[in-house]
């Protein structure tokens, strides 16, 4: 048994304890960031939130930095981590709400994944009980998927870090629950990511591979739990695939000539910094190209799955507010911007 | 000694840890290959935490809906946590069983699980096996037959909605990402109830040997 758990060729101690001793990790690492709620898989700005509309996200875990790595000023208040890919449980979400209302609201940052948004729920209705002002927000910007009565909609995957930072900025600058809920309702509405995968990833108790590709196999679209995608191809060139991905994008209607843009490209945890910035190398000329004006670039892993290797790129379409916001301060373990 | 409710939760919750990896098997080909361990680690928490002298079945079920709610996350967490805490609702105060409550309690669970839900029969979810199971075992009640012969067709009926959910494509969930491609294969959260309900039967008829 104890052999059978080593040949699992991952840097961990024991599948089971991965995601509290991350936790307990990150914490070491960014004590004057973060501080543990106790008891609970929950990270708070550890000098507190007090006077402002709270922003409180999370998920499953195997996304890191996302989301314990946002928390801090002018993003998050709390994150709350999930067991490896799944969705948090009402009572840790209630218990992240509860640690960092200071009485102007909470608003729930949720990825659109069934679980998320049925454990996110329960807890807005648990604090809601308690006389706790919650609203939510939905994040839905994976173009992989069709938004349709066919399925339970868009995914939520990297642009959601566009919210937290967004959303994070108009609550900082004292925006009210309703102006902040407001602020994040935009940037989903103008947020769309696809991504892609050339290889796996492995959840430690699952101890295999979630799903296979050939040698010289990538699947286009997959999700960041290694949800499948649109279709499986042969490996081309990072400039081929990247038009690829944007296709998909711009087939979205949101983006126009004139525009004004922020873009991520985001690695999914086995990605090597030099390949994202080939792709947004092409993300550049492209844009250049259709005469849309880039007022931001993120390259670096915001939003991973494990070890998958592939990226994802996401288009914000801007206006004065979220260029605004955008560019306000933030402060947290993942994310510095003076 | 412990109470037979306690007795038959353990069978569920055995069941269900023992077959943690098929259903985990089930689940990567069309989820996210979690539905196993996630209701493992729940049933295994269900097993410590169950109070075993405890006589009010209520009790004891409203205690495993909010220790599966707090241990499974995922969407199976709030499903089956909202299952159990209904399936109480339905047997307040009771400490012991009859095949009519079972009808009122398989009511509540079904009703439970589309208002958190938000699904309906022929989603590819675990109502495929719950709702022709309440219609089996009401049909039973209704007719007259042994308990059974009602708990047989009960897991009969489930048993063919789970065979039911490889014809069907998923509409809810993640296998819904799969469209056309979630045919062929079933559903793991039906099938986590078909196991539930199977339980139940070998726990009953282990009694009346």
């Amino acid at each position: 048994m104890e052999k059978e758990e080593f040949a699992l060729k991952k840097m961990i101690n024991k599948p089971d304890d991965v995601v509290e001793e991350m936790l307990q990790g990150m914490i070491a690492a960014h004590p004057e960031y973060l501080k543990r709620v106790d008891g609970c898989d929950v990270v708070v700005r550890a000098g507190g939130s007090q006077g402002k509309v709270a922003l409180v996200s999370g998920g499953g875990s195997g996304h890191e930095p996302a989301h314990g790595g946002y928390v801090g000023k002018g993003m998050l208040d709390a994150a709350v981590a999930g067991a490896m890919f799944t969705s948090p449980t009402p009572d840790q979400v209630y218990e992240a709400i509860k640690a960092c209302d200071g009485g102007k609201g909470v608003l729930l940052v949720i990825k659109n994944y069934t679980g998320d948004v049925m454990n996110f729920e329960m807890a807005a209705e648990m604090a809601a009980d308690e006389g706790i002002e919650v609203e939510k927000v939905v994040v839905n910007d994976d173009v992989a998927v069709e938004n349709s009565t066919w399925t339970t909609g868009r995914r939520g995957i990297a642009g959601t870090i566009f919210v937290h930072k967004i959303a994070g900025a108009c609550a900082e600058a004292g925006g009210d629950l309703q102006a902040v809920k407001a602020a994040a309702e935009k940037v989903i509405a103008n947020v769309r990511t696809m991504g892609m995968a050339i290889a796996p990833c492995t959840v430690p108790a699952a101890g295999k591979p979630s799903f296979e590709l050939g040698e010289n196999e990538v699947e286009i679209g997959m999700g960041i739990h290694g949800e499948p995608g649109t279709h499986r191809e042969e490996i081309r060139t990072v400039k081929e695939t990247t038009d690829t991905l944007l296709e998909k994008i711009f087939a979205e209607g949101i983006y126009q000539e004139g525009d004004e843009v922020a873009v991520m490209v985001n690695g999914l945890g086995g990605t090597p910094l030099q390949e994202l910035y080939l792709a947004n190398l092409r993300v550049s000329e492209v844009l250049a190209e259709k005469n849309i004006k880039v007022a931001k670039t993120l390259v670096g892993n915001f939003m991973t799955s494990i070890d998958m290797a592939g990226y994802s790129v996401t288009l914000l379409k801007l206006d004065d507010e979220l260029k605004k916001y955008l560019a306000a301060p933030a402060d947290t373990p993942a994310f510095v911007q003076v | 000694m412990a109470s037979k409710l306690y007795q038959c939760m353990q069978k569920i919750g055995e069941d269900i840890i023992a077959n943690k990896e098929f259903l985990t098997d089930l689940d990567s080909a069309i989820g996210d290959a979690d539905h196993g361990i996630n209701m493992a680690r729940g049933f295994t928490e269900v097993l410590q935490q169950l109070p075993q002298e405890e006589e009010d079945i209520s009790v004891i079920l409203k205690k495993t809906g909010m220790v599966l709610l707090s241990k499974v996350g995922g969407a199976s967490g709030p499903l089956y946590g909202t299952a159990y805490m209904k399936a109480a609702g339905a047997v307040a105060g009771k400490k012991e069983i009859t095949l009519e409550d079972g009808r009122n309690m398989m009511e509540a669970v079904i009703g439970g699980i589309k208002m958190r839900g938000k699904a309906e029969r022929g989603e590819k979810t675990m109502l495929d096996a719950l709702e022709p199971a309440f219609e089996a075992l009401n049909k039973g009640i209704e007719a007259g037959d042994s308990p059974e012969d009602c708990l047989a067709h009960m897991c009969e009926a489930a048993k063919e909605g789970v065979e039911y959910t490889k014809t069907i494509r998923a509409t809810k969930g993640r296998a819904s990402y799969l469209g056309e491609r979630s045919i062929g294969h079933q559903d793991p959260g039906a099938t986590s109830s078909l196991i539930t309900l199977e339980a139940i039967r070998a726990f009953y008829l282990e009694q009346i040997k």
